[in-house]
């Protein structure tokens, strides 16, 4: 298990190291941000001025290196278009980010597996086929339009939720957040709820998928053969055995919330990092758009790296694989 | 002892399917004694399986035990709910499954799926599970059963896993285990193994036991009765003596023709001529009527009962005279 933990770090380290390489050499073909920076009244001398306060004049390989050592040092450069440093602007707009995806993600987790297990074991039931009805409006109805609905079902018609930005906030351990607060949670609630929709659908359906194919499973027929209560053998047979598929999945969907909720902060006017990525691509803020994307990167990389861990707790077969090759 | 523990009598279990009613098994009644092996046998769709899930209580929806009696020690469970049901399950009969790769659930370790035999009925200390895991699993020929008790069932053989499902069954020392082609999936010499000792554990505990399976072969050394069946319905019962050297009925007399063992080697092996009639449409008559040599107008009603002996029966118009 160790051996495993250092041998996926390093070659964590290493996608990371790869990717950067990529990320900076792109953009350095992609063209010159001076255009986009200075003014169109500027003087060929201001042009070159900015060139040489940029940096942008040295070999590429520099340029990297320079970028490698400052962005260990926690310094990813100052942003072209903000004027300010990047670590600064992300940190502020990250913990929005984070708060919102958090609670989507326990708001889909919460409703999807309960319904999804229910929906494959009484697949008949009036009670599952609302449910996949409800899975089926999800996946049709696209993000904006289902957010707007809401804001004007429960922000607007029925003023239970506030709309538009994130409440209160509070300083707990270090950490800024809008969950420390009650008003927080009122103005945190719609929002995750819109973009957990969305991912409950596909999470549900494939609840039910991996059920309905444990259920018909012998290995469930002897459980039952045996005397064992249906009960114990929901959550201990057939639940833990639909969880090895579920939890690829799950961090798949974690990472899009994480990554992507763009389309329900813009509806929502939630100070996250959502259109930040966007605006710095149009502009091409290189330092912005390379401290996003390295983060996007290891936010994936991580989350793979639990769903492994998490393989390895719950399927001994998963152990012995990974126990033999990390040796 | 001689007397019937177990009886099933008139069972009928059918499908309700959208595309209609598949009536898997027919009117099939048959009884055993503590210590007697009943075998089934017949081929693939005869309604084998079903007629073990249906003593069980576990009949897969949508199928239903429509009418019938099963009882054991005089016991009616066709009138359990499935929770009263539930504690025959395992305790008083036990099944064993058709594949012992999947019988076993791949996150658990054996003691865990062992334990949980016992601690579903009683309420026992585990250094007590412990003990009798362990010698249920010698009983069934595993060496040092300790460490088998820690495995996980993808760190055993196919051979081990279905002695491990077997001694599982044989945990609550029930009255009754069903075994529905527990070897099929083995190689030859671990079948026989396993075959041998189940029948040394049959005869040593006094149980009951009906093994399913479409191989006559098996049968001949294991079973002490035999009950063939076909399209859901019994062709013919007999002490096993009288079903080997004497069938009666023209499809146990074809399905002993397909026995590898009675074919000259070399020689391909015979199959049945036709195919099995849909459980759909089965209407009055002798179900084998379109595969069968000796069919004849008669057949189109359902054939009756003729006794050659007092344990030899045979459901034919035209069976084969001795
Ligand atoms: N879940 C089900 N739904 C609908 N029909 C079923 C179901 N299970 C069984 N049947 C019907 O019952 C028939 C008999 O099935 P069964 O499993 O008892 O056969 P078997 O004799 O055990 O065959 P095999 O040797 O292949 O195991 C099948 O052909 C099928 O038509
Ligand atoms: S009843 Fe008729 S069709 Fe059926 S097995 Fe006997 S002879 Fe053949
Ligand atoms: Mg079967």
């Amino acid at each position: 298990m160790i051996n495993f933990v250092l041998q996926r770090l390093l070659q964590c380290i290493g996608v990371v190291l790869a990717l950067s390489i990529v990320l900076f050499v792109g953009l350095w073909l992609i063209g010159n941000p001076v255009d986009v920076l200075i003014s169109s009244e500027a003087t060929e001398a201001d042009r070159q001025a900015a060139i040489v306060a940029l940096g942008l004049d040295r070999p590429i390989w520099e340029q990297y290196f320079n970028f490698l050592v400052n962005a260990m040092q926690g310094d990813w450069g100052t942003s072209f278009v903000y004027k300010e440093p990047v670590t600064t602007i992300l940190l502020q707009r990250l913990p929005a980010s984070l708060e919102l995806a958090f609670v989507a993600f326990f708001i889909a987790i919460g409703f999807s597996i309960p319904a999804g297990l229910y929906a494959g074991l009484k697949p008949e039931s009036s009670i599952s086929k609302a449910v996949m009805g409800f899975s089926l409006i999800g996946v049709s109805i696209p993000t904006f339009w289902q957010g707007m609905l809401l804001i004007v079902a429960f922000g607007i018609a029925l003023p239970f939720f506030p709309v538009g930005d994130r409440g209160d906030v509070a300083t707990y351990f270090g950490i800024t957040s809008s969950l420390w607060t009650l008003d927080g949670w009122h103005h945190v609630l719609l929002p995750a709820f819109s973009l957990a929709l969305l991912k409950m659908s596909l999470l549900i359906r494939v609840t039910r998928a991996a059920t309905l194919e444990i259920v018909r499973l012998d290995y469930v027929k002897f459980a039952f053969a045996k005397g064992v209560r249906p009960t114990r053998i929901v959550f201990v047979h057939i639940l833990r055995n639909a969880l090895v598929p579920l939890i690829t999945v799950i961090g798949i969907e974690l990472g899009n919330l994480l990554a992507y909720g763009v389309i329900t902060e813009t509806v929502f006017s939630w100070p996250g990092l959502g259109k930040l990525l966007i605006n710095s691509i149009k502009v091409l803020d290189r330092p912005m758009i390379v401290a996003q994307l390295t983060y996007t990167a290891l936010l994936f990389i991580t989350i793979n790296f639990l769903v492994d861990i998490l393989h390895m707790t719950i399927d001994p077969r998963v152990r012995s694989v990974m126990g033999k090759r990390a040796k | 002892m001689s007397e019937q523990f177990f009886e099933v009598e008139g069972l009928n279990t059918w499908f309700f399917t959208r595309a209609g009613t598949f009536k898997s098994v027919r009117d099939v009644s048959f009884n055993l004694k503590r210590g007697e092996v009943l075998g089934i046998v017949g081929e693939s769709g005869s309604g084998k399986s079903v007629t073990g899930m249906s003593i069980m209580g576990q009949v897969e929806k949508p199928g239903k035990i429509v009418s019938g009696s099963i009882r054991l020690d005089g016991k009616e469970l066709t009138e359990l709910s499935f929770d009263q049901m539930r504690k025959y399950r395992g305790r008083r009969i036990a099944m064993v499954f058709q594949n012992p790769l999947m019988t076993l659930n791949p996150l658990m370790r054996v003691r865990q799926q062992m334990f949980e035999a016992i601690s579903e009925h009683e309420n026992v200390p585990a250094a007590q599970m412990r003990e009798r895991s362990i010698a249920a699993l010698k009983a069934v020929g595993i060496p040092s059963p300790e460490e088998r008790l820690e495995a996980y069932p993808h760190e055993l053989s196919g051979g081990m896993r279905q002695r491990v499902v077997i001694a599982t069954a044989l945990l609550m020392n029930p009255d009754l285990i069903i075994a529905d082609e527990p070897t099929t999936a083995l190689d030859v010499t671990i079948q026989a193994q396993i075959i041998h000792q189940m029948r040394s554990q049959i005869t040593d505990r006094g149980l009951g036991m009906i093994w399913i399976t479409h191989d006559l072969a098996t049968l001949s050394e294991l079973a002490d009765r035999i009950l063939v069946m076909y399209a859901g319905a019994m062709m013919e019962t007999g002490a096993t003596a009288e079903i080997i050297a004497m069938p009666r009925h023209p499809y146990t007399s074809k399905l002993l023709e397909s026995v590898p063992s009675n074919n000259e080697p070399g020689q391909r092996l015979k199959q049945i001529r036709g195919t099995m009639p849909s459980l759909l449409d089965l209407g009055e008559g002798c179900a084998f009527r379109s595969r069968c040599e000796r069919a004849s107008p008669a057949c189109e009603i359902s054939p009756p009962m003729r006794s050659f002996s007092s344990t030899h029966h045979a459901w034919c118009h035209h069976p084969i005279e001795g």
